[in-house]
């Protein structure tokens, strides 16, 4: 972990580059390019609609883009073997909206799984490494419990042990606050933000949550539902008060109404610019 | 690909001689010194936290201090590591500190400290480990699920009983949807299946018969047995598997992502919005059904009968009618009626009992067949009873 900074100089860990996403005809997004830069908290945001969670789909290789490259560290995911492809996955973490959890397994068989698939450690290293991940967020003791035994926050931060099972280089989340209270969310912000500073992991969010976007986001992109293309880049702060197109300015101020609400809620959660 | 990941590091001579390292050394007073070294990661060799443990037991310290002396890289095996020897150092009266960590592991088991482990660590319904408790908890589901099963049953009656007053509330193109799903798109099944029906029946009939030079009556065998019975109870097993598991895959499914909620909140009675349309749908189209696969299994009979015993197609026909009473297609026809209404409401009673999994669905789906086909053979033995009773 502390030493994969050092060892990959000058690749960024993912670039997107000419993306266009589209189902059938229908585009949903073209010309998408941005980098996501080592230790970044990059932040993926736009209205509804906009193909956040589609962009989302095709970082993690779910699904193929009709034109333009995504690349790891340098290198072309579709353009890649199978195998090859499966490694680079292997490096990503992704925590899905509901967590994604698997019923019929127990917290602890959810985050054993990818370590006993891809991981050749002992059986007593597994159920100490699980322990310990679900220690981190919060979940100690909760090993034996199936997901439907707990609530949804808690189904989250379980999702989020086992996205972080294999110490992934890269990880993704998707509307991580949504359906959160907002101390939760507060809580799922700072773990996020202590898990990328002592993992040095760098992480990719899509949200459109204003209070998640200020408060850990070093980088974005702002994908606009009605010209189906990027319209802004850059920290999220500096966006809301310099973006060029006043869709992003108005996105960022929940419409321009409470700007002076959201500057100070965002003053006071404090941890923020990088 | 050249970027570094920590197995590809492992994999280099220069990673596999430097694995992680440890070294347990006592200090002065009753303090011991655990040092940490090396690449402490996943693919590389490294002490275990039961070889720290250990070493501590000899030395019996009464604190115990975790260093960095020299760690090239660490991944999530050092931390599990370390919390263990922590935990269970703690269980000793043994107190810990980390200070001489690099700051991220620092934070990480600051993060895993701060919800105290709950102790217990076994879900709810896992507790039942001795026979008394385990028959005493099956007596109590068994009771709990009967309950539940009569509840249902009332329930579906209400809405009946308010379809009939004209106040229940549930949609016609719904109704339509089912009949199609439950009628025509079976009809490819229930042609098989009745046909072969119809043709076992003939075969293990003739071989009997024809030591008698009574082939003839293989007509009278399979126009009775298919007509009466068996028409009705294979459609009934076909549609418990087909219409039955998918009302409790549907039902059930609708219960995991909140929607029949949504109907209860709204004021809508959920048995009466979802069970009504799929009970009508299948007592409408189970009759049909049986009078259909009745027919492909006079056909199946009759190719036995004339491809194989040397009967006439007309002649074949003529006895079948001799053979075959009015009252025989009708008790066929009720129990048809009386298999849709039990598989429909197998179906719907299994997916509201439902849990709130994908798990559970599976469950139901198992369930709603398995109650079908058993509510089934038990009304086929209660009307072939009663029919012999009553001489019908």
């Amino acid at each position: 972990m502390t030493t994969r900074a050092e060892t990959q100089p000058g690749q960024p860990p993912i670039v997107v580059d000419g993306l266009t996403m589209a189902y059938g005809e229908r585009v949903i997004q073209h010309d998408l390019s941005f980098t996501v830069r080592e230790g970044d908290i990059f932040i993926v945001m736009g209205g509804s609609g906009c193909g956040k969670s589609t962009l989302l789909r095709h970082l993690i290789g779910l699904k193929p883009p009709a034109a333009g490259r995504v690349l790891y560290r340098g290198q072309d995911f579709w353009a890649a073997g199978r195998r090859e492809r499966d490694r680079i996955l292997r490096r990503c973490g992704v925590l899905y909206q509901s967590g994604g959890l698997w019923s019929s397994m127990t917290l602890a068989e959810n985050v054993a799984l990818p370590l006993e698939e891809y991981a050749d450690l002992a059986v007593g290293e597994v159920r100490d490494i699980v322990a310990a991940k679900l220690a981190l967020v919060g979940l100690a003791g909760f090993g034996d419990y199936y997901p439907a035994e707990i609530s949804g926050g808690m189904q989250r931060r379980a999702g989020l042990a086992r996205a972080m099972a294999l110490d992934p280089d890269v990880l993704f989340f998707d509307e991580p606050s949504a359906g959160l209270d907002p101390v939760s969310a507060r809580r799922l912000d700072d773990l996020i933000l202590e898990l990328r500073d002592s993992l040095g992991a760098t992480v990719v969010v899509v949200t459109h949550d204003l209070a998640s976007i200020f408060a850990i986001g070093t980088n974005s992109v702002f994908l606009d539902a009605a010209s189906h293309r990027p319209i802004a880049w850059g920290p999220p702060r500096e966006l809301r008060e310099h973006a060029p197109d006043a869709t992003v300015r108005e996105f960022l101020t929940r419409g321009g109404r409470d700007e002076a609400d959201s500057l100070g809620r965002a003053a006071a959660k404090g941890r923020t610019s990088p | 690909m050249t970027n570094g990941l920590p197995d590809q590091v492992a994999g280099s001579p220069a990673g596999v001689a430097e694995g992680g390292r440890v070294r347990v050394a006592s200090a002065a007073d009753g303090t011991a010194a655990i040092a940490v070294a090396g690449a402490w990661v996943r693919t590389a060799v490294r002490p275990t936290a039961e070889d720290i443990l250990a070493s501590l037991r000899d030395l019996a310290p009464q604190r115990a201090r975790i260093d960095d002396d020299g760690l090239v890289a660490w991944d999530s095996t050092l931390l599990a590591c370390l919390l263990k020897v922590r935990g269970e150092c703690r269980r000793r009266g043994i107190e810990v500190t980390v200070q001489g960590l690099p700051a991220g592991l620092q934070t990480l088991i600051r993060l895993a400290d701060a919800v105290p482990d709950r102790g217990a660590s076994s879900s709810p319904d896992a507790s039942a480990t001795t026979a008394v408790h385990q028959v005493g908890h099956l007596a109590i589901d068994r009771a709990t699920r009967l309950a539940a099963t009569v509840r249902f049953v009332g329930e579906a009656s209400l809405a009946i009983l308010n379809v009939s007053r004209g106040r229940a509330r549930f949609r016609w193109p719904e109704v339509a949807q089912l009949l199609h799903a439950c009628g025509p798109d079976a009809l490819g099944i229930i042609s098989l299946i009745g046909f072969l029906m119809g043709l076992i029946l003939a075969f293990v009939g003739a071989i009997q018969l024809r030591m008698f030079g009574a082939q003839i009556f293989v007509a009278d065998l399979v126009g009775i047995g298919v007509v009466r019975e068996m028409g009705a109870i294979m459609t009934g097993v076909v549609m418990a598997g087909r219409a039955g598991a998918a009302f409790a895959a549907q039902i059930g499914t609708m219960q995991v992502n909140d929607e029949v909620d949504a109907f209860r909140s709204l004021g809508i009675n959920p048995v009466e919005f979802l069970v009504f349309p799929r009970l009508l749908a299948l007592t409408l189209t189970m009759p049909l059904l049986c009078l259909y696969a009745s027919a492909m299994g006079l056909l199946g009979g009759a190719v036995v009968g004339v491809g194989m015993l040397d009967l006439g197609w007309v002649q074949y026909w003529r006895e079948t009618r001799q053979a075959v009473g009015l009252n025989d297609l009708l008790v066929g026809e009720c129990m048809g009626a009386v298999f849709g209404v039990l598989v429909s409401l197998a179906g719907c009673l299994r997916g509201f009992q439902c849990g709130r999994s994908s798990l559970e669905v599976g469950r139901a789906t198992t369930s709603a067949v398995v109650t079908g086909i058993v509510w089934i053979v038990v009304a086929t033995a209660t009307i072939t009873v009663m029919c012999s009773v009553l001489k019908i």
